[in-house]
């Protein structure tokens, strides 16, 4: 037992070390936030609150799938790792490409024919598609606002904002045959 | 010598037909069998329906990338996806867009379903097929390209591609031409690197890897979630198979896909006529010219014979 706890405390260090964004206070059950910013380019970096997810969440391996040590949610997940597999470290960063479709990304999947998560999502479709989902099923905040506020780069390639079109008299519709 | 009365004419003329329709039956056999089937490491993009939210993230991408106009409309505003054109259709592809999100309200399904358009980058593309001057070209890195400089805005690849891509640049007075997506080919696919609408996606609904991979991936995807999708990955025979192919958990025809393309490249529907227009041209004109002479000699040495 106590070993196990030891590894637990070598974890956390561990990801303490790794994870400089990573945050400070920790729960119980992982960091208090943790300041996702990695991919920030448009909008600001999320400031993650884990410990009130953790609260929300039936099971770590509702997000973590089967990282944590506990059995994976999803039926097919459940073929392989039934009993969940642990992983050394469990942020989505450290599964999650930040550089998906890059050619090293793609050349990866394809020299490994034995890989079974030949499409497993990038870090950007991981966090959206995770926190999105849940966000949608649970009536939590689904605006892309709501969790990320966005820059003056965001406005500009989104045309909003200050850089929003003046509106026209009439509107095109061209294109048609 | 034999009389030829309107009889022996017609009899002569129905066995020539048969022997020509045989000759044709048996040519569109050998071409039914032989498909291209496309460059055989070339890339394409799994869209997945299911995941997209309409954010329009993609849109804006592609507008920068392909340093568009500026849009009518900023690219957060959701009411682009209540305005409808003629026939009460909802947005196309545009000479300022080459990507457009549409929204249907499938009756019984909880949230919106929203669909990317785009150029679906055809195996063997009508556009290509249609165009006289030979401006479009399918790259072996998957991607269906053109060279505005030579294209003469005659539209016929408009009226080719059996999903209404290629748009024209109406407002252009001096060299109208035509424009579409060319999977960001210039500045990202000839280097390996995704389209920017997969890369700026936060969902990650698009996936990019050579379509071969992607067609597995599809099919598993269907295979582990079969409740999630129904099973039909369109693009994969569609008129031949496209670059881009699609998932979704709505059947394909009750979002504004046609389902009634067929498998056939549209190139195997004219190759038959196009193949016979050379021989039209040449052979036809020469012949029918000696015809009319001939029959005018008769003509003509009859006068002959009346005036000596």
């Amino acid at each position: 037992m106590g070993g196990r706890k030891k590894t637990l405390l070598g974890m956390a260090a561990l990801m303490l070390l790794t994870a400089p964004l990573a945050a400070q206070s920790w729960a119980a059950e992982g960091p208090g936030t943790v300041e996702l910013g990695s991919l920030a380019n448009h909008y600001s970096a999320v400031t993650f609150d884990h410990a009130m997810h953790t609260g929300v969440a039936a099971s770590c391996a509702e997000c973590h799938h089967h990282t944590t040590g506990l059995a994976p949610i999803d039926p097919n997940c459940a073929r392989c790792h039934k009993a969940g597999d642990k992983a050394n470290r469990v942020a989505c960063k450290s599964c999650h490409s930040d550089k998906r479709f890059s050619a090293e990304d793609l050349a990866k999947i394809e020299g490994n024919p034995l890989l079974h998560h030949k499409g497993k999502l990038g870090l950007k479709g991981a966090y959206h598609q995770k926190c999105l989902g849940c966000h949608t099923a649970m009536g939590g905040p689904t605006g892309c606002q709501d969790c990320h506020t966005r820059n003056d780069k965001g406005d500009a390639f989104f045309h909003s904002g200050k850089y929003t079109p003046a509106p026209k008299a009439s509107a095109e519709h061209g294109g048609g045959h | 010598m034999k009389k030829l009365n309107r009889r022996s004419f017609l009899k002569g003329g129905l066995a020539g037909g048969a022997a020509i329709a045989a000759v044709g039956a048996s040519k569109q056999a050998v071409a039914g069998t032989h498909n291209f089937g496309g460059y055989p490491d070339s890339m394409g993009v799994l869209v997945d329906l299911t995941k997209c939210v309409g954010c329009r993230t993609c849109e804006a991408a592609c507008n920068k990338e392909q340093d568009l106009p500026e849009p009518d409309k900023a690219f957060d505003d959701p009411s682009v996806f209540e305005e409808r054109r003629e026939g009460g259709l909802p947005r196309r592809t545009t000479e300022k867009a080459y990507t457009v999100v549409q929204k249907y309200d499938v009756p019984g399904r909880e949230h919106p379903l929203f669909r990317k358009v785009q150029c679906n980058h055809c195996n063997e593309p009508a556009c290509l097929t249609s165009c006289f001057v030979n401006a479009y070209k399918k790259t072996p890195e998957g991607a269906v390209i053109y060279d505005k400089t030579v294209c003469v805005g005659c539209r016929t690849c408009m009226v080719a591609c059996p999903f209404y891509i290629p748009a024209y640049s109406y407002s252009s007075a001096i060299n109208p031409v035509v424009k579409k997506c060319i999977m960001c080919y210039d500045t990202r696919l000839k280097f390996g690197r995704p389209p920017a609408c997969v890369e700026a996606c936060p969902q990650e609904v698009m996936t990019f890897g050579k379509r071969k991979d992607l067609l597995k991936l599809a099919h598993q995807r269907i295979s582990d979630k079969p409740d999630a999708y129904v099973d039909h990955v369109y693009g994969e025979n569609e008129v031949g198979g496209t670059a881009w192919m699609y998932l979704s958990d709505v059947p394909f025809d009750k979002i504004g896909y046609d389902t009634h393309l067929g498998t056939q490249p549209i190139i195997s529907y004219v190759k038959e006529f196009l193949g016979m227009v050379p021989m039209v041209l040449t052979i036809w004109p020469a012949l029918f010219t000696g015809f009319h002479l001939l029959s005018n000699r008769k003509d003509a040495l009859k006068n002959d014979d009346n005036k000596s």
